[in-house]
């Protein structure tokens, strides 16, 4: 990047380039062709910068300025103010919404403040399609080093000191992962990189893939030297396009540069990185149905034992690391273990992503270290609850996972203590809800993604959590019973305990967890025929305040049934038992006469 | 269950074309997703008849295929519409009122999700995050992606196509 | 396990390892599953999905219904004991209140998902779901929702009802690893996954070849066979209609089970005595047809023999049995492009439905329209050959219905209720009398044997010393027995199971065979094995049982080779001629057809 004064890093992830990222690149290039700049400064279309809600996002390299929500037309400006002048466009800074101030770099910025970026080093730092920038920000070194400084075990054995642990969901210890794979006898074996990131409300994996292609292709590279693979398969979902696109181009340049291939590097240690589309089922993010699923069949999951590592893809012994994972490793190599284990809490070393995002002010990809609190995420990294609403759970995990309330702000995250939360760290998805979540409809959110997704093979998942699913249903329409709850948590109890696999094991989670933390929500629906947040349509009570009311009529006329009456300039009512709480004549009152109990 | 009656009759260069596909996956049926989702690229969707003549040339049963074809979401045996409109309907839409949204699409377009119109113009489906949270709700028509979409913004967009 | 990996573990699989189960202290063999283990010291884990053909080889544990779920100590969930391996040390507890929680918990989701006509289902008092929820004491359901619906499937043969199907994929093992012919497979996901053929089309459409395999595994009422006794009994109930049955020769040997006589119990006498006394005008036996096919497939075999000696070098050899239905149709799906090589005779059942309506019709006085032909047979797929076109003469077939074992055993139950006290009668005559040549066809390996006995004879003009070939007999799925013709070697193939046969075409495919004669059975052990039969849920001693006493009855008879059998000759002498005589051809040969889907082509 050395021969130009200036970069202009432009965010290529999803959301920057939903919102036109890519004509924001053609006309700064234009610009640049037309004040003749183009040998001054370099327009680059990195990975995800994180901070989406702020997209699409420019960087200017060296000063660091940070422009959020730029428009194609505010191309122009950028080059003849920044590029040519040398001043930045005040109105493109970040405003820090509790200042008011107008900041300039990223560094000063809260939501990056407090992250500690690992497994996301180099998204938004480098062209994801040129090999060179990520050479220039040590890709590779890594291998380079295990290959003529480590012996396969060395290098497991780091990675096991490192503590690192699965980022997929489980937290199974990485390094002894790779060693039960190493010390399978085998003449084939298989690194798998898990990219079907399938949880709703989860894309990290797809920034990393899209940003920093090659440290996870590195990555598998020093796992298939450890426990002795030459073939490395990436399981990607067919529905990343712009990930796959970029992995291709890796793979290619990492061949063509003898990184990746025969006898690389010239050690004589040959590794070669297939793609394999995921063609969109959720169940195939656990490793037995991912390794069905690649090898044609229908992704159904068996039953472990045995482990991949011992029986895998094609029976062969087979390592699955989620890409995240795999991410941290070129770091732990360079860097040190020590380095990686100083980061974290007791159990749970090194850093976490986590997709931010719902009811939050700042939505995102953010990366935190181990033992940061759910406090600090909220509210320093996401800026608080959006429109200065009441914070009420953070859904963690998933469809897997539970909801951590206000009692739990304090509680430093990882692994264990979001397990005896009653939640599970899961690949990511942090979602944040206010006062107007019904936590009923939340679990029933969750339930009817495991029913859609669940493989059907074992009764517990196929049957059971269709029934809880009805059952949730069944009380958010109000026809709910106190022995609706008990059967709620009994049921899942059993699903819990007999279901195949972890997407079966785990899919009554969300209906626990909000039964634990919201017991008095679930009441209200059972008992009071009421839902607090209002989102339960049968359970709202429209009614008109008479003294409010002057009898416009405007009321009536909307109601599509008949159900308000009243004379003309005399108060109206709503016959409740003929209502169908569609909210028309709510939407209608000019008068603020109407309100939903 | 919905009945596939779709009916279609393959001619020869398009039972040639299948033929192509699966032999660059050396007919081998460990390949059968991947092979599948070219095949699809290729015709739009994967009818009884297309699935037939994948399943002789991979060496496997049509039941095999067709197992393998209603397991994953991403395999249709409908054509898609001209515009094929995908909302998100993961967590972070949905918090942000995803539903309703789609709500919207459907009563517009007269069409269930997974349903396409009778001018074949749009087709309705839903799907789990497209990693643009921050832009919740968020749909996609073809390939581009509409973010922050209001249920009242739903006939103006529609109208884009029209 | 210290030191020891999974693999090295696996290897060292006869050794004997401690473990508690229920705590007790059990030695159970290395590699063992949990529910192996228990059964060796007569703890019983009641299973559903899970079935074990120990013989052909073949496990269903997919490990998906959770009914067989225990209690391991230090483990955080239940584990399903049909696929857990046993480890050293392991401490297992069967009976604990979370462990029968869960398992009721897990019956009654099932149920909850099944329709509740248990009262007219075919699989009433027979049902595994039905008993397991008996023993386990289910007398409520605490979750009634929506219910999986498909369309129903009615064929000839088979009837699918997948709103009764629990997923325990054992109808998909059977189809596609034993007899291979992939028509079924597990389809959508989630609720509404089912087991069903390709785009849920219906079996008549799909390459099924009505073996009537998974039916006969199947635990509950999803897959049954078509019930043909209410056509039976309205035909035996019209006094304008002739009614005779045949009997084939695997009936005789299992019928007696479903009326708890031991397996391998030949109630040949009484099933007469039953048949007669329920009201069948005529009772004759299918044994007569199978000398009458022998007659005509040895004949064959030895003209294309001849020919081959001879240097035609367009003859087709090997030549292929065809008297099984089920095993005709796997080859005219799978293999149409080699349909010239099976013998063109056609099945016992068919032979005797084609002689039946004219010889028999005319010696009885009877015109063809007024006798009605019923078939006993063990087999499902015969419903289907007998309702086949060419097998039919102006829309009346030769065989207007064929009914099971079973549904026999259930006719005589509406009927005279028992046959244990009844007195052997013997079949009416000229098409009642057999020799042991034809009782053997019920076994794997039979139909070659009573070939070889008339071929032999007639190509050497030798008697045989020895009637047995006991080098064509035996259980292995594949199977070759070589035969001296007076200093003509002769090699004889066998293969009983649909995934053996599809091995034996492929080698004569590549030209690689090197048999002259090969028999085929469509279902495991041939027909004693048939899809028909009183359910043997895959134990193979029940088999064996059957195959001793069809060889018992086969050394019982006087006159044991084909050509030899009286009746039979007197039909060649005054209706057919001689074998392969024009007549002879018309009536008792028939002809294939390619069924594959034109659009693969």
């Amino acid at each position: 990047m050395a021969s130009y004064k200036m970069h202009l890093l432009v965010c290529g992830g999803t959301g920057c380039k939903s919102s036109d990222s890519m004509l924001i690149v053609d006309k700064l290039n234009e610009e640049l062709k037309s004040h003749n700049l183009v040998d001054e400064a370099k327009v680059v279309m990195t990975g995800c910068f994180g901070f989406c809600e702020q997209g699409p996002i420019i960087k200017v390299i060296p000063d660091n300025t940070f422009y959020t929500k730029v428009k194609p037309e505010d191309a122009k400006e950028i080059i003849e103010e920044h590029v040519i002048k040398g001043r930045s466009v005040k109105r493109l800074l970040y405003v820090d919404p509790k200042e008011h101030a107008r900041v300039s770099d990223s560094k000063h910025m809260g939501f990056y403040k407090k992250q500690i970026r690992i497994a996301l080093r180099n998204c938004g730092f480098l062209d994801p399609e040129n090999i060179e920038e990520s050479i220039a920000r040590e890709a590779y070194g890594a291998l380079g080093k295990v290959l003529s400084e480590y012996t396969p075990q060395q290098t497991i054995d780091k990675i096991k000191k490192s503590g690192l642990r699965g980022r997929g969901g489980g937290g199974f210890p990485t390094g002894l992962k790779w060693e039960l794979a190493a010390k399978s006898v085998a003449e084939q074996k298989y690194v798998i990189c898990n990219a079907d990131e399938g949880d709703p409300g989860a894309f990290m994996d797809r920034s990393v893939l899209e940003g920093d292609p090659h440290s996870v292709l590195e990555a598998m590279a020093i796992c298939g030297y450890s426990i002795g693979a030459s073939k490395g398969l990436i399981y990607i979902r067919a529905e990343y396009p712009l990930a796959i696109k970029r992995l291709k181009i890796a793979i290619a340049q990492a061949m063509e540069y003898g990184l990746l291939g025969k006898d690389i590097m010239g050690t004589g240690f040959d590794f070669e990185i297939e793609l394999r589309y995921g063609a969109g089922a959720f169940v195939c993010g656990e490793e037995t149905a991912l390794i069905h699923s690649m090898e044609g069949e229908r992704g159904e999951p068996t039953f472990k034992p045995p482990f991949p590592a011992v029986s895998g893809y094609l029976k062969k012994p087979s390592n699955v690391n989620n890409v995240e994972t795999f991410a941290c490793v070129p770091v732990i190599i360079l860097k040190g273990e020590e380095w990686f284990s100083s980061i974290g809490t007791e159990k749970s070393k090194g850093t976490k992503v986590f997709a931010l995002a719902g009811k939050i002010n700042n939505v995102g990809l953010i990366e935190v270290p181990m033992g940061i609190t759910l406090r600090e995420i909220i509210y320093e990294i996401g800026g608080g609850i959006k429109n200065g609403k009441k914070f009420k759970a953070v859904q963690t995990g998933g469809p897997s996972g539970g909801c951590l309330t206000e009692k739990h702000l304090e509680t430093p995250i990882d692994y264990d203590n979001l397990i005896a939360a009653g939640s599970m760290m899961g690949s990511g998805g942090m979602i944040v809800m206010d006062e107007d979540d019904c936590m009923v409809q939340i679990a029933k959110f969750f339930l009817e993604f495991t029913v859609e997704e669940s493989c059907g093979k074992c009764s517990p998942c196929r049957i059971g959590n269709k029934r809880l699913h009805e059952i949730l249903t069944k009380i958010t329409e109000g026809k709910g019973t106190m022995e609706d709850l008990e059967l709620l948590k009994s049921l899942s109890n059993v699903i819990k305990d007999t279901a195949l696999c972890g997407l079966g094991q785990t899919s009554p989670n969300p209906v626990l967890s909000t039964l634990n933390n919201f017991w008095d929500e679930y009441l209200e629906h059972v008992v009071e025929g009421k839902c607090r947040a209002g989102q339960c349509t049968a359970l709202k009570k429209y009614i008109i305040d008479p003294e409010k009311c002057i009898g416009c009529t405007a009321c009536a006329r909307a109601c599509p049934v008949n159900a308000i009456e009243g004379d003309k300039k005399m108060p109206h009512e709503i016959k409740q038992e003929l209502c169908i709480k569609c909210g028309s004549c709510y939407e209608k009152c000019k008068f603020n006469a109407i309100s939903i109990k | 269950m919905t009945e596939i009656k779709v009916k279609v009759k393959l001619k020869e260069q398009d039972i040639k074309a299948i033929k192509e596909i699966c032999a660059t996956f050396d007919n081998e049926p460990g390949n059968l997703i991947n092979c599948l989702q070219k095949i699809q690229e290729h015709f739009g969707y994967l009818p009884a008849e297309v699935q037939e003549v994948v399943a002789a040339n991979m060496g496997v049963s049509v039941a095999k295929v067709y197992g393998v074809v209603t397991f994953y979401s991403f395999f249709t045996m409908k054509p898609k519409g001209q515009h094929p409109i995908s909302c998100c309907t993961g967590t972070a839409c949905y918090v942000r009122g995803a539903e309703k949204v789609l709500e919207e699409f459907k009563k517009e377009l007269k069409i269930a999700v997974g349903e396409t119109t009778e001018d074949g113009k749009f087709s309705l489906s839903c799907l789990r995050c497209v990693g643009a949270c921050g832009l919740a709700p968020v749909v996609m028509i073809g390939d581009k992606t509409y973010g922050r979409v209001a249920p009242e913004k739903v006939a103006e967009i529609i109208a884009e196509f029209n | 396990m210290k030191n020891v990996s999974l693999t090295q573990f696996q290897l060292n699989k006869m050794a004997l390892i401690d473990i508690k189960i229920n705590g007790k202290e059990v030695k159970a063999e290395a590699g063992s599953t949990i529910l192996e283990a228990a059964h060796t010291v007569g703890i019983e884990i009641p299973t559903l999905c899970y079935m074990n053909l120990h013989d052909v080889g073949i496990k269903n544990n997919p490990g998906g219904c959770r009914v067989c779920v225990v209690e391991v100590v230090g483990r955080k969930n239940l584990a399903p004991a049909c696929v857990t391996e046993i480890m050293p040390g392991m401490e297992i507890k069967t009976n604990t209140i979370k462990v029968i929680n869960a398992r009721k918990t897990v019956l009654e989701l099932i149920l909850s998902d099944h329709p509740f006509d248990c009262l007219i289902c075919a699989k009433n008092g027979k049902c595994q779901l039905q008993k397991l929820a008996q023993d386990c004491g289910v007398r409520e359901i605490h979750f009634p929702g929506e219910q999986s619906t498909y369309k129903p499937d009615f064929s000839p043969s088979i009837i699918r009802n997948m709103d009764k199907c629990i997923m325990c994929r054992r109808c998909e093992t059977m189809c596609n690893k034993v007899q291979t012919c992939g028509v079924l497979s597990g389809i959508n996901r989630g609720f509404t996954a089912v087991v069903a053929p390709a785009f849920e089309q219906d079996l008549v459409d799909s390459p099924c070849t009505f073996c009537g395999q998974c039916l006969a595994v199947c635990p509950v009422g999803a897959l049954t066979e078509v019930d043909n006794t209410p056509k039976v009994i309205r035909a035996l109930a019209d006094p304008t209609k002739t009614v005779i049955v045949q009997t084939a020769p695997a009936v005789r040997v299992a019928l007696g089970e479903e009326f708890g006589l031991p397996a391998g119990t030949r109630v040949t006498g009484k099933m007469v005595a039953a048949l007669r006394s329920i009201g069948f005008d005529k009772v004759y036996d299918t044994d007569f047809a199978a000398d009458l096919t022998i007659m005509e497939e040895g004949t064959e075999l030895l003209d294309r023999l001849t020919k081959f000696l001879n240097g035609d070098k367009n003859v087709k050899l090997p030549l292929l049995t065809s008297c099984c239905p089920g095993w005709v149709n796997f080859f005219e799906h799978q293999f149409p492009d080699m349909r010239d090589i099976p013998s063109s005779a056609k099945s016992p059942q068919q032979m005797f439905g084609a002689i039946a309506k004219t010889y028999m019709a005319d010696k009885l006085g009877v015109k063809r329209e007024d006798l009605v032909v019923v078939s006993v047979m063990p087999c499902v797929a015969k419903k289907f050959e007998s309702q086949r076109e060419e097998f039919k003469v102006n829309g009346n077939p030769d065989v207007d219905y064929s009914i099971s074992t079973r549904e026999l055993a259930l006719l005589i139950k509406q009927t005279i209720g028992d046959i244990k006290d009844l007195q052997d009668e013997d079949f009416d005559r000229l098409m009642g009398e057999s020799t042991g040549a034809a009782v053997i066809f019920g076994n794997t390996g039979g139909v070659i044997e009573a070939a070889c006995r008339t071929a032999y004879e007639i190509f050497t003009g030798k008697t045989l010393e020895k009637v047995e070939f006991e080098q064509l007999r035996g259980f292995e799925g594949v199977r070759a027995g070589k035969i001296d013709f007076n200093g003509l070697e002769i090699n004889i193939g066998i293969a009983h199971g649909l995934g053996n046969a599809r091995k034996l075409l492929e080698d004569i495919r590549e030209g690689k065979s090197h048999f002259h004669a090969i028999e085929v059975m469509a279902c495991p052990g041939g027909c004693i094995g048939g899809g028909g039969q009183p359910l043997h849920h895959g134990d193979s001693s029940i088999l064996k049982a059957r195959a001793a006493a069809i060889y018992e009855e086969d050394e019982s008879k006087t006159i044991r080779k084909s050509h030899e059998n009286k009746e039979v000759q007197q039909l060649y002498a005054e209706f057919l001629g001689k074998p392969m005589s024009e007549k002879a051809h018309h009536l008792l040969h028939t002809e294939y057809f390619d069924r594959k889907k034109k659009t693969i082509e």
